[in-house]
């Protein structure tokens, strides 16, 4: 007999605390699998950020550090310095990565660092029960725009694709979401690349998912994933922002 | 490697760095202490190390963390207003249990403050600086020689105790010329990191590098054994001169280049006739609290000396603990006390203008 699903051997048999319906357990399941489709598990080390997803340390079946809010790529940066060879990633939310952490973000994409980010936007901010985020789109409510987000005083929200597409040390950048199965299958591909190309040294790698916060949007699992293509994907758009490696081929 | 050779402060520290195996180096620019970044920059390609200047002093001090993490020997070095932008990473790197190096060439503050040498980091370096339950040890050097020695020490100080050094200079030694002498460097004890991210290839469970502990009852335990450490640290790591202090009336307390002043100073008053002696930390923390107060028994009053408003003399009243009067003369903002100041507190404390 054959099993057609079983647990991917980079994903810890432990359980998650992400709330019924969330999308951050298929993204920790497709870094999981892109880990494995590439045998990379024991050379691996994930950086866990501040957010939902700071207890991310103990899902992955890798070596992890827990970085400080925002400062993930300044973490990796300093275990990929000290071992290039090892395939290090970063797992964090908009707010982590787009607000308190933009330097971080900006700057280990100009370095070129050789590390991957495994973003994951949702529009709020989860873990802090459900604030504006730097990508909370125009006239969304949040706990923190309870009258929807009003551009004239609470500003845009920030396209991290597009702002990292303008950085010559970027090797690939692509968004993708996982809001159904063709979808997903997109995404593990992406991350899966971006797993590739960080072993052929050849940079800064990005992939930005879009994802669900059904708790903190007030929705079902099921309206969140429809909130999410009627509303998010108009606005992030899905697709491949810069790729070198296919530059060259 | 024995000749003496003629270096800057900021230099010699970064060499001796580099004598003892580090390897990486994170910085961002600030006067007084760009000659370390700069040397660093120029020698370590030259070693197979790594210098990398940072968009800030909060991603180096990250940066450190990711690096002592990984298993390295790692130092960052900045100035006042840039240390207080690294408190954040320094909290998470006691709290991660990691070792690594952090210079401090203090300039005068609070805020942009100056660019002249103080020591008004006291309070941050010794009381906390970042948030939660910790401490760092805090070396004081006060000659380009001591520097070299105790930053070569401060590695294996880290390594040992898993925790963040600091060496806490001022501007003067940074930018003082003195002959140095590197000896070959002996490691205290050689310390396998096999709590490094540095891949399982495999063969062990991950490896994680954490400060969060959800639970308050593991938090609490945490804290307590890192305290227990602290505890062993204070018996165990504590350096201090006491010079001249049997039979005198008054003990000069001072730390850094301040003490060097201060030694000055004794010689004038002892040639006038005042019986003085000094106690220098070479540790501010652990602090030397048992020698201050041995010497509180004889003597008939302290007089602290710092380029600050006043912060170590908390720490000598603590250690005095009302036996005798703690005296307090500073200058700050980067003015230095010279000689003459001090013998003219000499004379007032004796004269009993002071009593
Ligand atoms: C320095 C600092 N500021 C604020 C916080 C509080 N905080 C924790 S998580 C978080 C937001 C996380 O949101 P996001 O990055 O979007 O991730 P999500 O929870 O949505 O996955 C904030 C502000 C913190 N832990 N540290
Ligand atoms: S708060 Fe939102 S993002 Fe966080 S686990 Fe719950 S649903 Fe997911």
């Amino acid at each position: 007999m054959t099993k057609a699903f079983e647990r991917p051997k980079a994903l810890a048999d432990v359980q998650q605390h992400y709330c019924p319906g969330c999308t951050h357990g298929i993204i920790h399941r497709l870094v999981a699998e892109a880990m494995d489709c590439l045998d990379i598990n024991g050379k691996t080390v994930g950086v866990a950020p501040v957010g939902c997803a700071v207890f991310a340390y103990n899902y992955f079946n890798c070596d992890m550090q827990q970085a400080a809010h925002g400062r993930a790529p300044a973490v990796a940066t300093g275990v990929k310095r000290v071992h290039p060879d090892n395939i290090v990633f970063t797992y964090q939310g908009d707010g982590d990565l787009a607000a308190i952490g933009t330097a971080e973000m900006i700057h280990a994409a100009a370095r070129g660092e050789n590390i991957t980010i495994i973003f994951v936007n949702n529009a709020i901010y989860g873990m802090t029960g459900g604030q504006m985020a730097p990508t909370t789109l125009a006239g969304q409510v949040t706990q923190t725009t309870p009258y929807g987000r009003n551009t004239q005083t609470q500003g845009y929200p920030i396209s991290v694709c597009e702002i990292l597409a303008t950085i010559e040390g970027v090797a690939y950048l692509e968004r993708v979401s996982v809001d159904n199965v063709k979808n997903i299958r997109g995404a593990k591909k992406a991350i899966e690349k971006a797993f590739r190309y960080q072993k052929e040294d050849k940079g800064f790698t990005l992939i930005e998912i879009l994802s669900t916060c059904p708790t903190n949007w007030g929705l079902t699992p099921l309206e969140s994933l429809d909130w999410l293509r009627d509303n998010m994907m108009p606005h992030y758009p899905l697709g491949i922002f810069k790729d070198k490696g296919e530059d060259k081929a | 490697m024995s000749e003496k050779l003629l270096m800057k402060g900021n230099e010699a520290i970064s060499e001796a760095a580099i004598q003892a195996g580090c390897r990486y180096f994170f910085g961002y620019p600030i006067t007084p202490q760009n000659e370390i970044p700069a040397y660093m920059s120029k020698r370590m390609p030259k070693v197979n190390g790594l210098y990398l200047q940072a968009e800030s002093e909060v991603s180096a001090i990250n940066m450190v963390y990711g690096a002592a993490g990984a298993g390295a020997r790692v130092m960052t070095s900045s100035s006042s207003p840039g240390i207080s932008l690294k408190q954040e990473g320094i909290s998470y790197i006691a709290g991660s249990e990691l070792p690594c190096v952090i210079v401090n060439i203090v300039r005068g503050g609070p805020g942009l403050g100056g660019i002249q040498p103080a020591q008004s980091d006291y309070f941050q370096s010794v009381k906390g600086g970042g948030h939660g339950d910790y401490k760092l040890v805090v070396l004081v050097p006060s000659s380009v020689q001591e520097a070299v020695d105790m930053t070569i020490e401060a590695f294996d100080i880290a390594d040992m105790y898993r925790m963040p050094v600091m060496i806490l200079g001022d501007g003067l030694l940074g930018q003082m010329m003195e002959p140095v002498v590197f000896k070959s460097y002996e490691p205290r004890q050689i310390l396998e990191k096999t709590w490094g991210t540095t891949g399982t290839e495999g063969k062990r469970k991950p490896n994680i590098i954490n400060s969060l502990y959800i639970d308050p009852k593991d938090l609490e335990d945490k804290n307590i054994e890192r305290f227990e450490r602290y505890k062993y640290i204070e018996k165990n790591e504590v350096q201090v001169e006491v010079v001249d202090c049997e039979d005198v009336d008054i003990v000069l307390i001072a730390y850094g280049t301040m003490a060097r002043v201060v030694k000055s100073a004794m010689k004038i008053a002892r040639e006038q006739g005042y019986k003085v002696g000094v106690i220098r930390p070479l540790t501010v923390w652990p602090f030397p609290t048992e020698a201050i107060c041995k010497v509180a028994r004889t003597a008939k009053a302290f007089l602290t000396i710092e380029m600050s408003m006043g912060q170590m003399v908390e720490d000598v009243k603590l250690a005095v603990n009302g036996q005798k009067p703690v005296y307090f003369y500073g200058r700050t903002g980067g003015m230095v006390p010279t000689p003459n100041d001090i013998v003219e507190e000499i004379k007032k404390i004796s004269g009993g203008e002071k009593l």
